[in-house]
């Protein structure tokens, strides 16, 4: 039986002997993988890219204290980005279960339409959620739009639910009890960061604090972009930085939410807010890839 | 020389309930190739699982018939060389021209032979529009910006006529005689003819019958279940999504703890159909059974590593139920309108708290009782629940079940519970009074704020669902037997109450199946009680077979005519005694009989024997009309004779509106 990190070193391997590069995983708080610059800007534009990571994902309203063995405040994803996705992109990634040890004679797996929508980053794609056995472990998303843009090519995106995948691989029914290395329980890791974070979320997190940085972000964001278009060097512009911005502001977005501190109507105009960011950063820097930074094409085979 | 012909589109997995719609479009848009070309005489038969659209057709000709092409050249009269010349021109001899005689005169005229194309060429040309121009409801471009768009992917193409690949390429993928198995039990390039199509695919375990799919699924069930006492739920949709969810199904028992059986039944189906698409098993007595049949799409579960992977997945979706069903009652509905203020209704229209008030006013001005209006305080709170924030679709029911353990009182709980019906033409409406008066109360003042607010249906768009909960209004007031008035329902919105009225024609006429005519004429007659319109239209469907109503129909519209063409008739005054003896007192004096026997049976409403005693008065009518001049010279008879019309045209259009009858 294979241990959490057995399962993800098993997981890079086999993406990584498929030409993807190995990221680590993105320092600024995201509530997906999807979020990480790595997905969000690579796949605009017209160069091909091949990368996979795990993201830490951070969803403060399923927080339960580390009381729940299903819901999380932040779990891992292991993201796959395949731009442009093969042809056999299914059976590759069915391989993918094969070969962290789930033989696919012996269970059942079906494809669930299952359309993935962020109206945060004004991005969508068709595809479906993969069940294994009743068990949901897969999001499989052809990406169609990001940032508001319609995508020159069509990325293949598989974001593993890690602990689901190894709770079911393990026959464990609590995440708590996954092993994360051997003799070391998912519990022992993580538990702390599960209950005191809940804490901070549902019940100290001060409400007028997170509005003020919510604020200041949005309006650091905005200063930046606003000097875009006046800026010479383009290439030299800090668009990364402001996509950065944009995701503390998604963040705190999501902590609010967390708070009950937006109502249903505010939402709608605060998750436009955020998007107007993210559309004008995608926008920013696709303009820049055209005009010529150093691709990495070469590098993702 | 006559072929069979195969098409085959492999895709990756298609949303299931996309399917048959789109293999409609496809046998259609196949047809009307077919005609188009003139190729008919072929059968043409579509098939699919979720990662392949199948048609087949046999006996297609290889090619089109010959056709000839008159071609006009000059007249005869322009002599031997223009006759020549055109000729020439069209690539034949003198000798092949013939002269054809028109209204214009003698003309030249050649006879072009056509040949027919072949069918190869014609399908090679023409498939792949027709492919791509299956409507789907949503699709996607998957090579790249510019590239073709489809539902999903697609990965192979398999078109044969007779033994010929019919040779044509979307998004890179070649036509061939290469088909795919299943994902894991079957090979993944199968070499087929027209012929062996099914078989290959069958070996390679790919049901291509939907209906073999739906069968072998059932028999499956009936062998789990055989001795055991139990017996499957029916659930015929969720046996079709499961049918074009696979490609080869078979059916597994599991079974959850009993413990999860203190959990109601509702959120425990609503667990295992919505989420997990399982059917729920019941025993003799028809009480939930701690069992589910889920359906795999692979051939075994030798190992039984499915049934227990199932099995924990229902585990933990039922810890969550439980879970919430736990804590939502650490706060009694009751306590919860207050939390109504932070649920958005409509920006507009405020929060659901604005529209609990609104609701409640509304079942009080409906006359509703103090439970009625006790449940429709209560009927929105369960939107605060973690239950119905999980399991959204168990709105209405989570607030019922959770008011009868919080003690609300039977006749409260169940309005709350069933407040939502109907949701949809198939479901009933509430069964109980106050969940009736709730339910309608609920709809009525959705669409008096969205119609306040200008948000009107158009004729895609309607994303509140109006049309809905207006169907939803017309079908508790007439099947609910509610008397009241639709004028006043619609509150003065004149365009609110022409949208109730559209309903209320479509719902007698599509859904209850009366004919327009009939449904035009009653409402004519008075829409604004739909209870009594629903009994008069009853009453005209019985009575128009019979021999006297459709004449006494036409006599009331010529009636209508006449009285419309003297101008206004009203106000003569109508004097007995200026009747002339024979067929005009005649007429008059059975009018009388009649009348007062269908004043009778109108206020019982019964509206049968009113409509027959009325058609009884055909043969005087037809009397008047044979021997009687209406336009006399004498202006005082005629004015006389318009005022007898017209009182029995008015005595007896308050059931329906003959003259909106069609008569043949």
């Amino acid at each position: 039986m294979d241990s959490f990190q057995q399962v993800i070193f098993k997981l890079k391997n086999y993406w990584s002997e498929r030409g993807c590069i190995i990221q680590e995983p993105y320092d600024v708080e995201v509530g997906a993988g999807t979020m990480a610059p790595e997905t969000f800007l690579r796949v605009l534009g017209p160069d091909p890219y091949h990368v996979a990571y795990v993201q830490p994902s951070r969803r403060p309203a399923d927080g339960r204290y580390g009381d729940n063995p299903n819901r999380l405040y932040k779990h891992q994803q292991l993201q796959v980005i395949l731009k442009p996705s093969p042809d056999d992109i299914v059976d590759q990634y069915l391989a993918s279960l094969e070969a962290i040890g789930i033989d696919l004679h012996k269970h059942d797996i079906k494809l669930e339409e299952d359309n993935w929508e962020s109206p945060t980053l004004g991005a969508w794609g068709i595809g479906w959620q993969v069940m294994l056995d009743g068990l949901e472990i897969t999001q499989f998303t052809y990406f169609q739009q990001c940032g508001g843009i319609d995508l020159d090519l069509v990325p293949a995106e598989l974001t593993y639910g890690l602990e689901r995948l190894v709770a079911f691989l393990q026959g464990v029914e609590s995440v708590y009890d996954i092993e994360w290395a051997p003799g070391v329980k998912y519990g022992a890791v993580r538990h702390a960061d599960e209950l005191q974070n809940s804490v901070y979320n549902f019940e100290l997190a001060d409400v007028s604090t997170l509005w003020q940085l919510f604020a200041l972000y949005e309006g650091e964001c905005r200063r930046l972009m606003a000097m875009y278009p006046g800026y010479r060097e383009k290439r030299r512009f800090p668009v990364l930085a402001a996509y950065d911005l944009v995701l503390k502001c998604s963040h705190l977005f999501n902590l609010l939410d967390s708070r009950g501190a937006i109502s249903v109507t505010e939402r709608v105009g605060v998750i436009g807010r955020v998007r107007k960011l993210a559309v004008g950063v995608a926008q920013a820097w696709v303009e820049q890839q055209s005009i010529g930074i150093p691709q990495t094409a070469e590098v993702s085979g | 020389m006559r072929l069979p012909f195969l098409l085959e589109i492999g895709t990756e997995e298609i949303p299931d309930w996309m399917i048959e719609p789109a293999l409609k479009e496809l046998a259609g848009s196949f047809s009307a190739l077919l005609s188009a070309n003139g190729l008919s005489g072929a059968a043409v038969a579509v098939e699919a699982t979720p990662r392949r659209l199948t048609l087949r057709a046999d006996r297609i000709p290889d090619r089109q018939p010959d056709s000839v092409e008159a071609i006009s050249g000059p007249p005869k009269s322009a002599g031997d060389t223009a006759a020549a010349g055109f000729a020439r021109k069209a690539g034949v001899s003198v000798q092949d021209l013939e002269v054809v005689t028109t209204p214009k005169g003698e003309y030249f005229q050649y006879k072009k032979r056509i040949e027919g194309r072949r069918t190869i060429d014609i399908f090679a040309g023409a498939l792949p529009g027709l492919i791509l121009g299956i409507p789907w409801p949503k699709t996607m471009y998957w090579t790249g910006k510019a590239g073709p768009r489809f539902i999903r992917p697609i990965r192979w193409l398999v078109s044969l006529l007779g033994k010929d690949v019919v040779p044509f390429e979307i998004a890179g993928v070649s036509s061939g005689n290469i088909t795919s198995g299943h994902r894991r039990l079957g090979k993944k390039t199968i070499r087929i003819t027209c012929r062996s199509y099914p078989e290959m695919l069958r070996k390679n375990y790919v049901l291509i019958s939907a209906a073999e799919r739906r069968e072998k699924i059932e028999t499956g069930i009936a062998g789990l279940l055989e001795g055991t006492g139990l017996r499957v739920k029916k659930d015929a949709a969720l046996l079709h999504t499961l049918a074009f969810m696979t490609e080869y199904p078979a059916p597994i028992l599991g079974r959850f703890d009993e413990s999860y059986l203190r959990l109601p039944e509702e959120v425990l189906v609503t667990v295992m159909r919505h989420h997990q698409r399982y059917f729920s098993v019941e025993d003799a007595s028809g009480a939930l059974a701690p069992h589910f049949i889920a359906v795999m799409n692979t051939s075994a579960d030798a190992d039984g590593l499915v049934q227990a992977g199932n099995e924990r997945v229902l585990k933990a979706r039922f810890n969550d139920a439980a879970f919430f069903w736990t804590v939502d009652q650490q706060k009694k509905l009751c306590d919860r309108i207050g939390d109504l203020a932070n649920v958005t209704f409509q920006t507009k229209l405020g929060s659901y708290k604005d529209k609990t008030e609104r609701v409640v006013q509304l079942v009080r001005d409906l006359g509703g009782p103090e439970t009625a209006i006790r449940a429709a305080e209560l009927s929105k709170c369960d939107l605060t629940t973690g239950m119905v924030k999980e399991f959204t679709e168990l709105q209405g029911v989570v607030g019922g079940l959770y008011a009868r353990v919080q003690g609300e009182g039977e006749e409260v709980a169940l309005a709350i519970y069933e407040h939502y019906k109907p949701v949809s033409m198939e479901d009933a409406i509430p069964g109980s009074p106050d969940g009736r008066l709730v339910s309608l109360a609920d709809k009525l003042e959705t669409l008096r704020g969205c119609f306040g607010i200008g948000l009107i249906p158009t004729g895609s768009g309607d994303p509140f669902a109006l049309r809905r909960a207006a169907q939803g209004v017309i079908r508790i007031l007439v099947e609910g037997r509610c008397e009241f008035s639709l004028r006043k329902l619609a509150a003065g919105d004149e365009t609110l109450l022409e949208f109730l009225l559209d309903r209320a024609r479509y719902y007698f006429r599509d859904v209850k199946g009366f004919k327009y005519d009939e449904v035009n004429a009653v409402l004519a007659a008075g829409y604004d009680d739909l209870v009594d319109a629903a009994s008069r239209l009853e009453a005209i469907q019985r009575v128009r077979p019979t021999e006297n109503f459709e004449p006494l129909a036409a006599s009331f519209k010529r009636i209508q005519n006449i009285l419309r063409q003297a101008g206004s008739s009203v106000g003569y005054e109508f004097r007995p005694e200026l009747l002339e003896a024979g067929p005009e007192r005649d007429l008059y004096e059975e009018f009388e009989r009649v009348r007062s026997r269908v004043q009778e049976h109108r206020e019982n409403r019964a509206y049968l024997p009113a409509l027959e005693t009325i058609a009884s008065l055909r043969p005087k009518v037809d009397l008047f009309f044979d021997k009687v001049l209406v336009n006399a010279p004498d202006p005082e008879i005629r004015r006389n004779r318009l005022a007898l019309l017209h009182n029995l045209l008015t005595e007896f259009s308050a059931i329906a509106d003959f003259s909106e009858i069609v008569t043949s």
